[in-house]
């Protein structure tokens, strides 16, 4: 096992796969000459070229509605937001084309379409850079949503996302590519679809993925000290939602504590809810608590920014409050 | 052009007319659902136009599509059943009236966002100049979708990025109720593409052989130079803009006139006059499409409906 950064391993799984198969290619605003505005495609532009890295207009709409064209004529692209704010600009595509093209046309064309974008407050960038819209992408059927929270599986789903013939909204976290992990040695994919027990415990069931994972382990080791156990699972794909791991953790736990960076209201933490008690109402020992963002748009000031966030001391407290 | 291919193509004006004005039959006996955008009045224009191509050359085009399925080769049969709602359509019936495709065919649908399959079709180029392919995108939009930013993005990544795509404006001289003059802050559509340095034409869209020449040139210019190129084609729709619609927005004189310049008519004066074919022949041809109408409309009624299965079909690939 080696241990690099989410920019790394982001980095490495592009690579890999286009070295592999000839039809990925890269498009998106900054990507080539720049090298990616977080680096993750520095060096790239050198190695492949302007037909294989292509630096595009600011035009979301070219973007990623171009890159919908181009798979379904049969090549591989990997679209590029410079920001998960930008993609509000390419909405039609990405909610009302990329996850309705296949199904409305009787199955007649594949639409192997990967677009990583770039998510998440914390970085100061004010109301219209710093939003968290997971849930708003994760509620239409046709598009698959993957979050990750780990160095490992970001590169294992990104090449698995790429490999796959459906369209795939790839979200990552800005403040996360210098998180370090631990990556297997050499080819490696991870299933999309599937979610994932991170921290084993018994008292408390955390469910949470991308930045709140990060979140989560760190209140994990806290209330380990306190003699708390929580197990965390991590989603890692919000679309398709694998359920499994979390009912088979709350059925042991029967205390769930749901973490999230985006807003509370019809968020990804008030769909895991419903299903929990859809799926094991009777196990039920504590209402289950949610910890997501304040619901304000995100503020410039460092300060409000924070406290609008979710923290560790949060989640901590919501882990406290469902043992009581 | 040989005398063959201009009957055939009188073929298929009438029969996108006469497929569609059953279609409007079955429409109004609540046979087929949803929205429904008539093309008659508007066949020269794909039709000369879908002549021209490469059977190599990707088609796209909006929402009023059942004239481009046909022309592209995809049977009255298949449209009809679609239009029914059935499983023997080319889209299984998932589709309808707005979404008919046929990639074997090279027909891409039947798109029904206003300008939404402009960047689609940019993509298809992308797609095909990354492959080192030398066909050509051909992207149909009405002047409407001409106002909208889909348009202005699409048409400066072609641009920029030398893509080959017939961008072919249909300037049937509203977008729903609002004229051209109403919507647009110009009137000749194909002066847009002067912004963008982009080679274009204009051409009239009743006269089908004249499409035909016009798209030849056209799409010649868009394979020699692997640069786009915008054609607008002036034409007028004789029916309102979908079933529903009160036509508030035109006075009956107008229509009455551009009626007068209906493209089958001018097209079957032509061939009587130049004795291409005689009105025996053109009878024989409509007596034809008469017949195989009645069959595909027999067909669309008597195929099965989608079985439920297929509500959870092709969401996904894998």
């Amino acid at each position: 096992m080696a241990k690099i950064t989410m920019r790394e391993a982001i980095s490495q799984a592009l690579m890999e796969e286009m070295d592999r198969d000839p039809k990925v290619f890269i498009m998106g605003e900054e990507v080539g000459v720049w090298g990616g505005t977080y680096a993750v495609t520095k060096g790239f532009f050198d190695k492949y070229g302007a037909m294989r890295v292509k630096d595009t207009p600011i035009a979301e709409n070219a973007i990623i509605g171009g890159a919908i064209g181009a798979a379904m004529v049969g090549q591989r692209p990997v679209a590029e937001l410079m920001t998960i704010n930008f993609g509000f600009s390419a909405m039609d595509y990405i909610v009302n084309q990329a996850p309705k093209l296949h199904y409305m046309f009787g199955g007649q064309f594949t639409l192997p379409l990967v677009i990583r974008a770039v998510g998440g407050g914390g970085r100061q960038l004010g109301a219209t850079h710093s939003q968290t819209p997971d849930a708003i992408f994760a509620h239409f059927p046709g598009l698959k949503v993957v979050s990750p929270g780990t160095p490992e599986d970001a590169k294992g789903l990104l090449k698995s996302a790429i490999r796959s013939n459906d369209p795939i909204l790839f979200i990552e976290h800005a403040t996360m590519y210098q998180v370090r992990g631990e990556v297997p040695e050499g080819e490696y994919t991870i299933p999309i679809g599937k979610s994932k027990v991170q921290r084993a415990g018994k008292d408390v069931t955390i469910v949470t993925y991308c930045k709140g994972l990060e979140l989560s382990m760190k209140a994990a080791e806290e209330l380990s000290r306190e003699g708390i156990e929580v197990e965390v699972v991590d989603l890692r794909t919000l679309r398709p939602l694998d359920m499994e791991p979390i009912i088979e953790s709350f059925k042991k736990t029967n205390r769930a504590v749901v973490v999230e960076e985006g807003w509370k209201s019809y968020g990804i933490g008030s769909e895991i809810v419903s299903r929990i008690y859809e799926e094991a109402f009777d196990y039920v020992d504590a209402p289950i608590i949610r910890v997501a963002q304040k619901e304000v748009p995100l503020p410039y000031n460092r300060t409000l920014e924070q406290a609008a966030l979710p923290q560790v001391a949060d989640i901590v407290a919501a882990v406290k409050e469902v043992l009581k | 052009m040989k005398k063959e291919q201009q009957l055939d193509l009188y073929y298929q004006m009438v029969l996108i007319r006469r497929l569609e004005e059953r279609g409007a039959e079955l429409y109004q006996a609540g046979k087929i659902g949803g929205f429904m955008h008539l093309y008659i009045g508007q066949e020269a224009v794909s039709t000369g136009l879908i002549a021209a191509r490469e059977p190599r050359d990707r088609v796209i085009t909006a929402y009023r599509d059942h004239g481009v399925a046909l022309n592209c080769g995809i049977s009255a049969n298949e449209v009809m059943a679609e239009l029914l709602g059935k499983a023997t359509g080319m889209s299984k019936g998932k589709g309808g009236s707005m979404h008919m495709a046929d990639t074997s065919k090279n027909m891409w649908g039947g798109h029904a966002i206003v300008g939404g399959h402009l960047p689609i079709a940019s993509g298809f180029a992308i797609g095909d100049q990354y492959a080192g392919n030398d066909n050509i995108t051909i992207c149909m939009f009405g002047d409407g979708a001409t106002n909208i930013g889909y348009f202005h993005e699409a048409l400066n990544i072609a641009k920029t990025w030398g893509l080959r795509v017939l961008w072919v404006c249909e300037n049937n001289q509203y977008g729903m109720g609002t004229s051209v003059d109403r919507a647009s802050a110009v009137t000749e559509i194909r002066q847009k593409a002067e912004g963008y340095g982009m080679k274009n034409g204009q051409v009239d869209g009743m006269d089908v052989l004249k499409v035909y020449d016009a798209a030849k040139d056209a799409l010649k210019f868009v394979r020699e130079n692997s640069q786009p190129y915008l054609l607008e084609i002036d034409t007028y729709r004789f029916r309102g803009h979908s079933m529903g619609d009160p036509e508030r927005y035109r006075k009956a004189e107008e229509v009455k006139k551009w009626q007068e310049n209906d493209p089958i008519g001018i097209f079957n004066k032509q061939l009587l006059e130049k004795k291409v074919a005689t009105a025996k022949a053109l009878d024989e041809i409509e007596v034809r499409v008469e017949e195989e109408v009645a069959k595909a409309v027999e067909f669309a009624e008597a195929s099965p409906e989608p079985a439920m299965e297929e509500l959870y079909t092709d969401i996904y690939c894998d």
